[in-house]
């Protein structure tokens, strides 16, 4: 049987804190210069250390550097991915700045793997609107060779306000992937079903099925279960968070559905939340039919079934 | 101080979930099979997976679900490939907290975009917001390499013939580059897959098959592009030496993403060009490293390798290195 | 087997947004104060165990591999532990191990979590497809587990909140603690907002920024040392699912087995008697009763009248979390090494206002997951 996948994106701006030596750094990006960090041997590191290799001492010594340079090694992207730095053919090389002992990595905009070559000579462009970041050196672009050495400004790195904070995007793109059991019970939820499976060495019946977490064992039977049944314990979300897909407040209970061994987390609505309880027995309520697929979304809550409590010793092995 | 071997090994090149814990089940089974050990004999279980390869935190709390951890064992995780699971049970049972371990590592790799991922590797500040993919960095390494006279395209493409016999050298040239100077050929194949290593101190040995650890080292390089000789890895070599060196090896598993890779790592080991290497034919992102000793203990249990080196790396441009050495012999 | 001991202990202020630092600035001010206190240089380091909780808390795969450098790693072995929350105490635990095996005479464990690099509620909230939209974020989680244990054991509504005036008027002693407040009162927390009913503002950790670094070393860095060490007389981990038929959610078996081992290989019989401080992981109030009975300090039922009688204050019978604790600083990552070194402090006699007088066995304790993996160590003033 074909299982299901879908498509899962992650993203987040990052806020990164970048102390003194990456903070002066970047406030060097912003206002035009670039800054190497000087170690106990006296080699000056572009991009910084923070931490002297050697003695482990913070490193304090800021110098700028020339923003030309030549590239130490390279590389070629025909199809530049989603986040670097040009969106149209371009080189990655390492770059040693004039008046640096390290190679930084970026990019160049050669516009031809032909004109990239190691030993050529390359500058930095800077972006329109610096703000304090690496991307503030938008990327490289080959130099001419007559135009001689680069321009060493050789200050002592002081530079303006020091940049604390630099955010940063990340989005990465996943596909999900079910389990052949899952799948199942996802396309019993699309007909309106609720369908688990029993492990073969215990005898419990998961909803959803899964590996018997408990024995280690793939679960074989499959088993229908009712679309009602009784809430174990609960909480009532008071607080807004990231990532909350409901608006507060909103009790979040463990259900009991007949017929299985565990409990599932879900809405319990149609009731003050102050009247939710444990043993409080519910039933679901689906979504119109024309809606369903292959989602637990089809179930948009529970609601109280009007049936009397289940007595505490049913569902207490389930606390 | 405990003898250790490795007593039971068995990889799938497969992951049907994320989550990996239905591709597990087996692969626990098969490993313990051949290990002679039911699933209650082990004493410490050791995993290694990373969260972005399946986009979720916490992603390996789901693979306990395969272990059947009830009644509750004694188990841990590191967020790196499972070789260096291995280590941490090899030394559990060291300092005589277990006589059993069985040590997964699993990943479903091609899950995400996974050159685009391993970007979040590198310097947070200065280097990952450019988004330099996992190959392009590699190529800059195999340049460097090239440039330093210490191989050539055509060496590289020699690894990879010798992976694949249906490939001649010259045919890998005549392909086009993906990030020069690396072919399609130079990169190992992203794939998913899980493995599990069984392992045990002398006394719950008996007279199972066992490839005894005569040593296993490993060190870590620091990560920046200017901070080390990128065409050496000297983390390899202190590890090789931590490991007791690699006198009397016949063969090795290394594990090296990249064909270049492989050609810096046999420097950086002083292997000789006699020493055969079991092919690494795709790389199963966070369990490659372990199927890498278990592939090195079947070359020992079989009876065709008297004594075999398993490598491990981690990181960008072979920043992190595991050596495992095997014998035969106690 | 081998002996080994904490040689000296560091960690970081504790603070929502750490902004002053970078991520290496963060670890580094906890390691350099470890080292200090152990009377350790940096050549004296053979290894390096860093432990955090996901990487997508600061957007970093293995963090530790940019930080190796910073970390003083370079050029050794280096591991990254992640076992949830529970990953500071299984830092020190595998550190313990590297140093009983005879691998290393010093190792040096490191965690951390720099929350506001992100969010962590947003990390932990990430849905697969597939699956409901039932999210509660962390509070959310335990809060059921908690309503359980008041059914159950029948503990009057107060005891929470008795916790949480306890342990934010011990973090006022401690001054690396990120929530400091000498004045709260049992009637101001029962007056915060009810967050996850049946939790409340004031019983609830903070988000924070922050480090905690441990100095491990063998019998014979302990004895080379200048000053008072904690020897680590047992650890112990364990681990089970984080949903089972027939789970206890309220009374997890990992963590009652990990203390029946703990107690058994450190030769503990009474660990009330025999004890004399712990640290116990308590992001929220209600953990602290329904942990005293977990590690079997007290019997089923018990744990909330250990706290309402007082004795789990300082200058009680069994001080917890004279720190304290994850109420009041709770960088995720480091956190369970905080208790870990924390109990190692209290032996040590260097836990400054928060030294509970004599104390010479002490229980750092750290849990994970959904009340799933389980680490902790015992420490004494005495082999």
């Amino acid at each position: 049987m074909d299982t299901l996948s879908a498509p899962l994106t992650i993203a987040f701006d990052y806020t990164r804190s970048l102390g003194p030596v990456l903070g002066r750094f970047m406030a060097g990006l912003r206002d035009g210069r670039v800054l190497g960090g000087r170690t106990s041997d006296g080699r000056v590191h572009v991009p910084p250390l923070e931490y002297d290799p050697d003695t482990h001492e913070p490193v304090t010594e800021l110098v700028e550097v020339s923003p030309a340079g030549t590239v130490l090694s390279w590389t070629w992207t025909d199809r530049p991915l989603e986040g670097q730095p040009l969106d149209r053919p371009f080189g990655w090389a390492l770059i040693r700045l004039d008046g640096a002992d390290t190679p930084l990595l970026h990019a160049v905009d050669a516009g031809t793997p032909d004109a990239m070559s190691t030993g050529m000579r390359v500058r930095i462009r800077w972006a329109a609107a610096p703000v304090g970041h690496i991307r503030d050196i938008e990327c490289f672009e080959p130099q001419d060779p007559e135009a001689g050495a680069g321009v060493c400004g050789g200050g002592d790195g002081s530079a303006g306000a020091v940049v604390e904070i630099m955010t940063t995007p990340v989005r990465l793109h996943y596909r999900h992937s079910t389990s052949v059991e899952e799948s199942g019970y996802l396309r019993g939820l699309a007909e309106g079903r609720i369908v688990g499976r029993r492990c073969p060495a215990c005898r419990k019946v998961y909803v959803p099925p899964r590996v018997c977490p408990a024995c280690g064992v793939a679960t074989d039977e499959e088993v229908e279960v009712a679309d009602r049944g009784t809430v174990t314990t609960f909480c009532v979300v008071n607080v807004p968070f990231a990532g909350q897909r409901l608006t507060p407040p909103y009790v979040v209970a463990q259900v009991l559905l007949d017929g299985a061994d565990i409990p599932i987390p879900h809405l319990i609505l149609g009731v003050p939340a102050a009247d939710v309880r444990m043993g409080l027995r519910v039933a679901a309520v689906w979504r119109d039919r024309a809606d369903w697929s292959t989602t637990p979304e089809n179930i948009d809550h529970f609601e109280p079934s009007g049936e009397a409590d289940a007595p505490y010793e049913t569902f207490a092995e389930h606390l | 101080m405990n003898d250790v071997a490795v007593i039971g090994f068995a990889s799938s090149d497969v992951s049907v979930t994320t989550s990996g814990v239905e591709t597990l089940v087996p692969v626990f089974e098969a490993a313990l099979a051949q290990a002679g050990l039911e699933r209650r004999d082990v004493d410490f279980w050791c995993s290694g997976s990373s969260d972005y390869l399946a986009g979720r935190a916490f992603s390996f709390v789901n693979a306990v679900d395969a272990i059947g951890a009830v009644p509750p064992i004694a188990e841990s995780h590191v967020e790196m490939d499972a070789a260096w699971a291995l280590y941490e049970a090899y030394i559990k049972i060291l300092a005589g907290e277990a006589s059993t371990a069985l040590v997964y590592g699993f990943g479903k790799g091609t899950a995400g975009e996974l050159a685009r991922v391993l970007a979040l590797q590198l310097d947070p500040y200065t280097v990952a917001p450019l988004w330099p993919d996992a190959i392009s960095v590699g190529a800059l390494q195999a340049r460097l390499g090239i440039d330093a006279g210490l191989f050539s395209e055509r060496d590289m493409a020699a690894v990879a013939a010798a992976r694949d016999d249906a490939s001649s050298v010259e045919t890998l040239l005549d392909r086009p580059y993906v990030a020069m100077p690396l072919r399609e050929h130079d990169v190992a194949r992203v794939a998913d897959g899980a493995s599990a290593v069984v392992l045990a101190a002398a006394d719950r040995v008996g007279g199972r098959r066992a490839a005894w650890i005569s040593g296993i080292g490993h060190r870590v390089d620091p990560q920046g592009f200017g901070e080390r000789d990128l065409t050496a890895v000297p983390s390899a070599t202190a590890a090789a030496a931590d490991a007791g060196g690699l006198d009397g090896v016949q063969v090795t598993a290394l594990h090296a993403p990249f064909t270049h890779q492989e050609l810096l790592l046999r420097r950086a080991l002083g292997l000789p060009d006699e020493v055969r290497n079991v092919a690494f034919g795709s790389n199963p992102m966070f369990s490659a490293g372990l199927s890498r000793i278990g592939a090195a203990a079947e070359e020992v249990m079989s009876g065709r390798a008297s004594a075999a080196a398993a490598h491990a790396t981690a990181g960008p441009l072979l920043q992190q290195n595991l050596v495992c050495v095997l014998r035969s012999e106690s | 087997m081998r002996r080994a001991a904490v040689l000296g202990t560091g960690q970081t202020h504790h603070r929502t947004r750490r902004t002053d630092v970078s991520m290496a600035g963060l670890c580094r001010e906890a390691i350099d104060r470890a080292l200090a206190d152990a009377g350790v240089g940096w050549e004296q380091i053979d290894a390096v165990v860093l432990g955090k909780a996901p990487d997508l808390f600061e957007g970093v795969m293995m963090p530790e591999l940019f930080l190796a450098s910073a970390l003083g790693a370079a050029g050794k072995p280096l591991l990254r532990v992640h076992t949830a929350g529970s990953v500071g105490g299984a830092t020190a635990n595998v550190a313990t191990s590297l140093v009983r095996a005879g691998a290393h005479r010093r190792v040096l464990a490191v965690a951390f979590e720099k929350q506001s690099e992100s969010n962590a509620m947003w990390a932990l909230s990430i849905q697969p497809p597939f699956s409901a939209p039932i999210t509660a974020g962390a509070g959310g989680y335990f809060a059921p587990h908690i309503r359980s244990y008041i059914k159950k054991t029948g503990a009057p509504g107060h005891v929470g909140a008795l916790v949480a005036v306890k342990d934010r008027r011990n973090g006022a002693l401690n001054p690396y603690a990120h929530l400091r407040q000498p004045e709260i009162t049992l009637e101001s927390v029962q007056a915060s907002t009810m967050l996850w009913d049946p939790v409340r503002y004031d019983e609830t950790c903070p988000s924070s920024d922050g480090a905690c670094a441990v100095i491990i070393g063998d019998q014979q860095a302990a004895e080379a040392s200048e000053r008072q060490v904690a020897w680590i007389r047992a650890t112990s981990m364990r681990t089970e699912p984080t949903f089972y038929a027939g789970k206890d959610h309220v009374n997890p078996r990992a963590g009652a087995t990990a203390a029946a081992a703990l107690w058994a290989a450190a030769g503990i019989k009474d660990p009330l008697d025999e004890v004399d401080v712990a640290e116990l992981y308590v992001p929220f109030s209600w953990f602290e009763p329904m942990w005293l009975e977990n590690v079997g300090f007290v019997g089923q039922g018990q744990g909330w009248k250990l706290v309402e009688s007082g004795e789990t204050a300082l200058g009680g019978a069994l001080p917890i979390n004279p720190s304290g604790g994850v109420l009041c600083s709770n960088p995720i990552g480091a956190s369970g090494l905080l208790r870990f070194a924390e109990a190692a402090m209290q032996v040590m006699g260097r836990a400054g206002e928060h030294q509970v007088a004599g104390a010479s066995t002490a229980l750092g304790h750290a849990y994970g997951g959904g009340s799933q993996f389980f680490s902790m160590w015992v420490v004494g003033r005495n082999p």
